[in-house]
């Protein structure tokens, strides 16, 4: 275990950037280290691969890459991503983003782009709050819970972020925790195999946010918090219907998948055809 | 590896040579001409037409074209598409314009080649779709936050839509800036006749790519007042771009004083330094004259005619055109300008370029305005009249 830390840091790790800016405890450096093994399990050319990230705490991940990385603006890395991507497809783009640059500022990009369905891996961590500016509430923040812009509670139901993408069309959509490394490797491997727009939520501590203003700002009080207050899909199936619907966990695992036409596919397809159509001009 | 444009098939696709075209039209063939190979954009009047030939011309050269969701997408989009090689640009008008300050800062801190045309029409808000306005001049300079320097150039016919959307191309690439072609709903959507250029005529210019080798390279480094070799995605150099202060290597430097005025002052001086290389004006001047006209775009076809009045009734009037509005040609303005009593500056807005004249000339001449909002251009006569009865104050 330690040996491939090791490998996997010195293969994919831009070192002028360490340490990192992460607060102890802090979720997001987990994700790194998940995704980095993805990577390496794939075996994806890092040459060839393009992170893309909005802002927040989650969105400076690319910079701790050694790779190329476009740190964008406030929620529109998905849109960024999507112009890498189409014009140069040959080319694997994964996004980092949080859940107030995805679903709070960059929300219509993200349904837009699990609609349009252009090749891309989405791994959003969901920390329930605002993070980098100092805690505050975002979409995800369950309701009546605390953060420095919702001192008497949150008055708004939160985002389910991967109902959110199934509705809007994304073939692969998937949510784990922390707590669940190895599946949530092979998540993020399924998605970046994914021919169209893969989806990875991860839900992560931010201790110094949502943490401190919840209860939970010790790092193995915050860990057992993501136990107890989720249920992986099959254990959800094995309850009665009755509990079932009782049910009030956050229902993590693969949640969605599905083939279906991706966007550059049918690009080459339309280019092909309008060759085809204007190759008996030429020779008349 | 310097990029050709595939002339004989992008005449294919376009058509003859000599058109009766569209202006919106004609943004669109002359940034194919500039090598363009990416379009991300969003409908709105007067700009649609723009994404429509697009939609159409590009695909048969083998190139992708994008509706997004809204305009700061669009721009987004373009700007990625643009680190990952391309020639990309978007179209837009007013309310799409204030959509992509965002990301036109973002391009001017990460040095992102790109273009951007905007159709103007009249505003605020929602205000006059289909009419024709001038009145995003001073958000083209100043729309976006913080310091920064942007290129624009203003159309004021068909043909120069053609001839000022390919330069536009060259200039992003060359200055690693956004370029702003400033055109209008009149410009935009009347017809006129174009010639297309020869293939002897075609000259891309592009980003300057990297003469190190990949470890050696280090993406943001540039003597002050010049423009760093880029290196796109792709292509083994691990360029980390981001729009917050970085260094040299373009990694965050968010709270070093020094690294970032380095860098913003880089940033505006690669354009300020180079204000005369970038200046492009038409000047018709003759002895005598006390008078002088400052246009650009639209209106400058009104102080055309203004002149042609003048001078038949026996007038002496002088008139400058300003082809590229920014950087703005200061010192082409005061030259003009000497011996001048009196510039008038017709615009379709309630004054915007007066007052930047009005700066350059630091009390030289006095600085009047002919504004006229609410969709029609200005007719000759109302400056022949702000000529002989003075025009409104700026
Ligand atoms: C347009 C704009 N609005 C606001 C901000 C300030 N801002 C920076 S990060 C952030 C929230 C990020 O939240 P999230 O995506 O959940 O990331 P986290 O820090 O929690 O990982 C905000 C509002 C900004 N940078 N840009
Ligand atoms: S503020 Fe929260 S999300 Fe940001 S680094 Fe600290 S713990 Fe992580
Ligand atoms: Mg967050």
């Amino acid at each position: 275990m330690f040996n491939q830390a090791r490998k996997i840091r010195d293969k994919y790790i831009r070192d002028e950037m360490w340490p990192s800016i992460f607060c102890t405890g802090c979720g997001i450096g987990n994700v790194l280290n998940y995704t980095l093994r993805a990577i390496d399990s794939i075996g994806l050319d890092i040459d060839r691969t393009v992170f893309c990230s909005g802002i927040g705490c989650s969105s400076r991940l690319p910079g701790y890459i050694e790779a190329d990385g476009l740190h964008t603006t406030h929620g529109r890395a998905i849109a960024f991503a999507t112009g890498v991507k189409v014009y140069k497809p040959e080319l694997s783009v994964i996004v980092f983003t949080g859940d107030g640059d995805m679903a709070g500022i960059g929300g219509n990009h993200f349904i837009h782009a699990a609609r349009r369905n252009v090749d891309m891996t989405v791994i959003c961590i969901n920390n329930f709050n605002y993070g980098m500016t100092g805690g505050q509430v975002s979409p995800t923040t369950p309701a009546e819970d605390l953060s420095t812009t919702t001192p008497y509670g949150n008055l708004e139901e939160p985002f389910d972020l991967c109902r959110l993408a199934i509705g809007a069309g994304a073939p692969f959509v998937a949510r784990w925790t922390m707590g669940f490394p190895y599946e949530t490797i092979t998540a993020i491997e399924s998605a970046i195999r994914t021919k169209g727009f893969g989806f990875v939520e991860i839900l992560a501590p931010c201790p110094t946010g949502y943490g401190k203003a919840n209860e939970l700002r010790d790092a193995p009080a915050n860990w057992d918090w993501y136990k107890e207050n989720t249920i992986t899909r099959i254990d959800l199936a094995q309850l009665s219907p009755d509990e079932r619907s009782a049910n009030r966990k956050i229902v993590i695992g693969t949640l969605w998948k599905e083939e279906k036409p991706e966007y550059i596919e049918r690009w080459r397809q339309l280019v092909g055809r309008l060759q085809a159509d204007s190759e008996p001009a030429k020779s008349s | 590896m310097a990029r050709e444009l595939d002339y004989r098939r992008v005449m294919e696709v376009l058509g003859s040579r000599e058109q009766f075209a569209q202006g919106d039209v004609a943004c669109a063939y002359g940034a194919i001409l500039g090598g363009c190979d990416f379009f991300a954009g969003y409908p709105i009047t007067p700009a649609t037409e723009v994404a429509e030939t697009m939609a159409v011309l590009l695909p048969r050269l083998g190139c992708a074209v994008m509706q997004m969701e809204d305009e700061i997408a669009s721009l987004s989009a373009v700007i990625g598409a643009a680190w990952a090689g391309s020639r990309a640009f978007t179209a837009t008008s007013g309310p799409g314009f204030s959509l992509m300050q965002e990301g036109i800062g973002y391009a001017c801190m990460t040095e992102t080649p790109c273009v951007i045309i905007n159709v103007q029409r009249s505003g605020p808000s929602t205000g006059q779709p289909t009419e024709p306005a001038q009145g995003d001049m001073l958000q083209a300079r100043w729309g976006t936050h913080g310091d920064h320097e942007i290129i624009a150039l203003a159309p004021a016919s068909v043909q120069e839509c053609v001839d000022l959307t390919r330069l536009a191309f060259n200039l992003a690439e060359e200055y690693r800036n956004p370029v702003l072609v400033m055109t209008d709903g009149e410009v935009g959507h009347m017809r006129e006749k174009i010639v297309l250029p020869a293939e002897d005529e075609i000259e891309l210019v592009e980003r300057c790519p990297p003469t190190n080798k990949p470890g050696a390279y280090v993406p943001f480094r540039a003597a002050p007042g010049s423009v760093p070799e880029m290196a796109s995605f792709g292509t083994g150099f691990h360029t980390y771009v981001t729009g917050l202060t970085h260094d040299e290597r373009g990694l965050p430097a968010t709270d070093d004083a020094e690294q970032h005025t380095r860098l913003v002052r880089r940033l505006v001086d690669k354009i300020r330094d180079d204000t005369e290389r970038l200046t492009r004006v038409e000047v018709d001047s003759e002895e005598g004259a006390k008078v002088g006209i400052v246009s650009y775009g639209i209106s400058a076809r009104s102080a055309a005619g203004a002149v042609r009045i003048a001078r038949a009734e026996g007038r002496k009037i002088n008139h400058l055109r300003l082809i590229s509005v920014y950087p703005f040609p200061e010192r082409a303005v005061r030259d003009f300008a000497n011996g001048l009593d009196r510039i008038i500056v017709p615009e379709l807005n309630l004054g915007q370029i007066c007052h930047v004249v009005r700066e350059a000339l630091e009390g030289e001449a006095t600085v009047e305005r002919v504004s006229r909002i609410g969709g029609e251009i200005i007719p000759p006569e109302e400056i022949v009249r702000a000529l002989i009865e003075g025009g409104e104050q700026v």
